[in-house]
Formats: structure tokens, C-alpha cells, sequence
């Protein structure tokens, strides 16, 4: 009777399995499948440009490749150091009260809605960013990698601090008996080992900085251009998206919507990739 | 004479029934829900209305959303809503796409917006094409501190912006720093919270809280638009595909009653027939 359950049960979450994961394969295929008429007429160089001008028929979308690219790793750059830090604290440097006080009010920050971030940068941030650069609206690529960084944070001190708790008791008391300070413990022990915990934080994050759409559509500008400055408006490709998908569905601006989509899928799939890579590398040196 | 009388009075009734018909009562005994979608600027007169008439019978649902002229049309088309709301005329190719119906039930005009600290209230149109397209690019020009020009536009599916970039900026450039809002709201709370902002909404949404701008000498209000010496200004319609169903035809008869368009006229726009 037993082992019969245990098949069902095995069968069960194969099939889960399967099932999520060929859904993302399916949509990989549902994006190539209609931005393959554009592709086929030969036309693909005219996506690659900077004119988005549909009335004129230019759909180059670099600006908004440019876009999504700067704000995005703009955000992990900013998030990455505070994320970091934050689980440095909870995990090593105060494991009491208040370390598990941070991480409950962290585990609370990845229930909040963008919109609500976007919506307190609007009349928080945007003004303040305005008054600092002198020039510009105040949203700009700045204040969108600054919110940006805020709601991946959470997602990155989770992450770390996890990796930092799963570092074996035995090495930390080997460290302890050799007098080690906790800071010493952290960059010599626990940040080595927990190498891949730190990567593996970075490839979601990144995740989800490239496939925001809210905040860079509230406060990053929208404009059509490739950003030169901090201060500079931006759009990025999910924002365009966002703005483009209420045109006529038989327009070709509509329908070159797939190939945003497209890119961005193969954008997420590079910076992972390349995130991957790197952790890779680090542990081939270690060895 | 009497005959005169008599017929004048036949008249009188005839009227009189034609304009108890612009009440609520045409809703009684109706059910169902009525889906609205489409541009911003009819959003004001289309909840008044569906205020009014869901108070009358709590038997009909009204439910009415943004989006756009461009998602008005579609979705009607799509047969996803009732009634596509849009502040421009369908082009033929949805018309004949979709077998669309337009009802015109308003006029609107579209005015140039600043900050309401902005001392700038009044350039002339070729200023605003420059503005536009980045020829100018300090407020200092225009007689305001020296601080650059931020440009507010509207996205790809608005009808407010295909129309004021057909009349207020003769089909010409807009600067490609510019910034994109989505709806006339944002436009205005953008405009209100950035000091150095500039951009368009339509009239009946001006309030103390942005600053029109006249072009050319004159100022963008209804008497104006209805004088017909502030040109950007344009239709808004209701879109149906086909011939509407029965709740769709009365409230669209509802609109265009004497009581619908009173709301037209108290929510800032201008009745059409007048």
C-alpha cells in the first residue's frame, strides 16, 4: 500500500515541477513565436535604433534596452552593499533581540506593493532628487535605481543571511577559539563559504530589478532617449511595454511589444548567466 | 384658429413627454451591468451619470475605467466593454474593423498647463512648438528663473495627445527627453508637484492646482473653445460596436438627454448642439 502512495506522491510533484517549468519555456516560445514575423521580413535592424516613433514608423528600442539595463544594475549596485551589511548584522553581529527584530521587519518588506513605493518616491524622493541636481523633473534614472534597490533589498538580506546562518557551527567556534573578532569571522570565514548564497541573492534580485515595471513606469520618466546622467529620464523595456500595450492590436507598434518582450526575456537570462559565471569562477579559484 | 390651438397644444404635449424622457425614468425595470473603458477626460461626466442612474436603480452596475482613447476603442471593438470612450474621432480603419458607432456627446477644449507658481502665463504658439521640440529649453526665454524646461506628454494611446500634437503643435517634434503620463491625473498632479514642468490636460480638468497658459492672446476657456477662437479643441465620443444593446442605448440617450447634458456643462465641458 505504502510504496503505491509514495509513487502517486513522486508522480505529484514531478508533474509540478514540469508544469511550472515548461509554462516558462512555453511563453519563451509564445515571445518568439509572434515576434518572428517581424523578424522574418527582414527587418530586424530597425528595432536596433533610437528613433521610437511610431507615427513615422521608427521602433528602435535601444533606448529602453539602455534603460533597463542602466536603472537595473544601477539598483544592484546600490542594494548589494546595504544587503550585505544588513545581513552581516542580523546573522553575525546581532543574533538577539533586535537582529531578530531587523529580519522580521525585513520579512515584512517584501510584502509591500511597488505602487507603494512608487507613489511615496513621487511625492518624497522626486522633489528632493529635483531640488539636488537643479536640472531636470527629478524622475530620473537615479531616484528609479534608488526605489528600485529599496524593494529588491529585502529579497537580498533574506537570501544572504540564510547563507551566512548555514555556515557550519564548527568553523565559527574553530574561529572563536582562535580569538577571532566577529568582523574577522565575517570576511574570512562566512563570507568565503557563503559565496554562493551571495550569488544566488544577486541572480534574484536581478530578477526582479530588470522585470519591475511600476516603478520605473511611475518614476523613472518615460522618456525616449539613452540616459546620460544620473538626473536623466529613462524608460525602460517593461515600462514600455506598459505604455505601449493600450495601442490597436493590429498596429505595428503593437505587435514589435513582442520582441520587448523577447529581449527582455533573453536580458534576464545574460545577467543571470553572467551572475552565475562569476560565482563559478570565484570557486574554481578557492580551489 | 382653433385648429391652430389645438395643434399647438398637441405640440406642447409632445414635448413636454420628449423632455420627461431625459429623466431617470427611462432606466425602471432595467437590469444588468454596464461596462465603460476608454479616455480619461470623459471619466468626470461618465461617474456623475453612473452615479446618478445606480442611485435611481440598484439593479444596473456601472463600471467604468481609464486607459486611453486607443484602449477605448480597442476594447469595444474586442467586445470587451460596452461603451470606448474616445477624445478623438476612430480613424476609418477601426470604423470599418470593428463596425464602430461614434456618439458625440461633448466638446472639449485642450489647454497648455504650468505649475501655478509659474509667472508664465501666457506665449504664443510658435514659443510652444519650441518648447515642444526642445528650441527652447529655459524658462529664463520665456521671462521665469534659469532653470531648464521640463516637457509632459501623454502616452501612444492617448486622443488628447494625437490632437494637440495635430493642432497645437502642427504635427511637429516633441523633444525626446520628454516625460510620459498616462492619464490626464497624473498629468495634473505631475504639473502640480514640478515647478518647472509643462504639458496639456483637457479643460474640464483646470483647477487651482495648475496653471493654464493662453496661446496667442487667448485663454483656453469653454467660452472660448465654443466661440471657436481657442482651435485645440476637439470631440469626445462614445463608441459602440454595432447597434447597442437596450441598457447601452439608454444610457447613451441619458447622456445626450437635457439632464446628461447638464453634466457635460457642470463637469467643464461644452453640450454639444449649442
Amino acid at each position: 500500500m505504502k510504496p503505491s502512495i509514495e509513487k502517486l506522491a513522486e508522480k505529484g510533484f514531478l508533474f509540478s515541477a514540469l508544469f511550472s517549468v515548461s509554462i516558462t519555456i512555453l511563453i519563451f516560445f509564445f515571445m518568439v513565436f509572434f515576434s518572428f514575423p517581424l523578424f522574418k521580413g527582414g527587418d530586424i535592424a530597425k528595432f536596433f535604433t533610437l528613433e521610437w516613433n511610431p507615427y513615422e514608423s521608427g521602433f528602435g528600442i535601444v533606448p529602453m534596452m539602455a534603460g533597463t539595463g542602466i536603472i537595473a544594475l544601477l539598483a544592484l549596485l546600490i542594494a548589494t552593499p546595504f544587503g550585505i551589511g544588513c545581513s552581516a548584522l542580523i546573522s553575525v553581529f546581532s543574533t538577539g533581540y533586535f537582529g531578530r527584530f531587523l529580519r522580521k521587519v525585513v520579512e515584512f518588506m517584501t510584502g509591500i506593493p511597488t505602487v507603494i513605493y512608487g507613489f511615496v518616491a513621487i511625492f518624497l524622493l522626486v522633489p528632493f532628487i529635483r531640488e539636488i541636481f537643479e536640472k531636470g523633473t527629478g524622475m530620473c534614472v537615479l531616484s528609479a535605481s534608488i526605489m528600485l534597490a529599496l524593494l529588491i533589498l529585502p529579497t537580498i538580506i533574506l537570501f544572504i543571511s540564510n547563507a551566512f546562518n548555514a555556515v557550519p557551527k564548527n568553523y565559527l567556534d574553530a574561529a572563536d577559539s582562535l580569538g577571532a573578532t566577529p568582523a574577522q569571522k565575517l570576511v574570512y570565514i562566512i563570507i568565503p563559504l557563503a559565496w554562493k548564497g551571495i550569488i544566488s541573492a544577486l541572480v534574484l534580485a536581478a530578477g526582479r530589478a530588470v522585470g519591475d515595471t511600476l516603478i520605473s513606469l511611475m518614476i523613472a520618466g518615460n522618456a525616449l532617449q539613452i540616459p546620460k546622467g544620473l538626473s536623466d529620464a529613462a524608460r525602460t523595456l517593461t515600462a514600455h511595454i506598459a505604455l505601449i500595450i493600450a495601442s490597436d492590436y493590429e498596429s505595428p507598434e503593437f505587435k514589435s511589444i513582442f520582441v520587448c518582450g523577447l529581449i527582455l526575456f533573453i536580458f534576464t537570462t545574460l545577467i543571470i548567466l553572467a551572475l552565475r559565471l562569476l560565482g563559478y569562477l570565484k570557486i574554481l579559484r578557492n580551489r | 384658429m382653433k385648429l391652430a390651438i389645438c395643434l399647438a397644444g398637441i405640440f406642447m404635449i409632445a414635448g413636454s413627454s420628449f423632455a420627461a424622457a431625459g429623466d431617470l425614468d427611462r432606466f425602471e425595470g432595467v437590469k444588468g451591468t454596464l461596462r465603460i473603458a476608454g479616455g480619461t477626460a470623459h471619466i468626470p461626466v461618465m461617474k456623475e451619470a453612473a452615479k446618478r442612474i445606480m442611485t435611481a436603480n440598484s439593479d444596473i452596475k456601472i463600471t467604468i475605467a481609464g486607459g486611453g482613447s486607443g484602449v477605448g476603442i480597442k476594447q469595444v471593438g474586442e467586445g470587451l466593454v460596452n461603451i470606448g470612450n474616445s477624445g478623438r474621432k476612430a480613424t476609418d480603419d477601426e470604423i470599418k474593423r470593428y463596425g464602430l458607432k461614434m456618439h458625440k456627446f461633448a466638446i472639449d477644449g485642450i489647454a497648455v498647463v504650468v505649475n501655478p507658481k509659474n509667472p508664465v502665463v501666457k506665449m504664443k504658439k510658435s514659443e510652444l512648438m519650441d518648447i515642444f521640440s526642445g528650441k527652447i529649453n529655459n524658462w529664463k526665454t520665456l521671462g521665469f528663473k534659469d532653470r531648464g524646461i521640463n516637457v509632459y506628454t501623454r502616452d501612444a494611446s492617448s486622443g488628447t495627445r494625437k490632437v494637440f500634437w495635430k493642432k497645437a503643435l502642427n504635427k511637429g517634434k516633441i523633444i525626446k527627453s520628454a516625460n510620459f503620463v498616462k492619464s490626464h491625473g497624473a498629468m495634473k498632479s505631475a504639473i502640480n508637484v514640478d515647478p518647472y514642468g509643462i504639458g496639456y490636460i483637457s479643460v474640464g480638468y483646470l483647477d487651482d492646482t495648475v496653471g493654464p497658459v493662453s496661446l496667442d492672446g487667448v485663454s483656453p476657456t469653454l467660452e472660448n473653445v465654443l466661440k471657436g477662437d481657442y482651435k485645440i479643441a476637439r470631440g469626445l465620443y462614445m463608441n459602440t460596436k454595432g447597434e447597442p444593446s437596450v441598457l447601452t442605448r439608454l444610457f447613451i440617450d441619458y447622456i445626450m438627454s437635457k439632464k446628461g447634458q447638464k453634466i457635460v456643462e457642470d463637469k467643464g465641458y461644452i453640450a454639444v448642439g449649442k
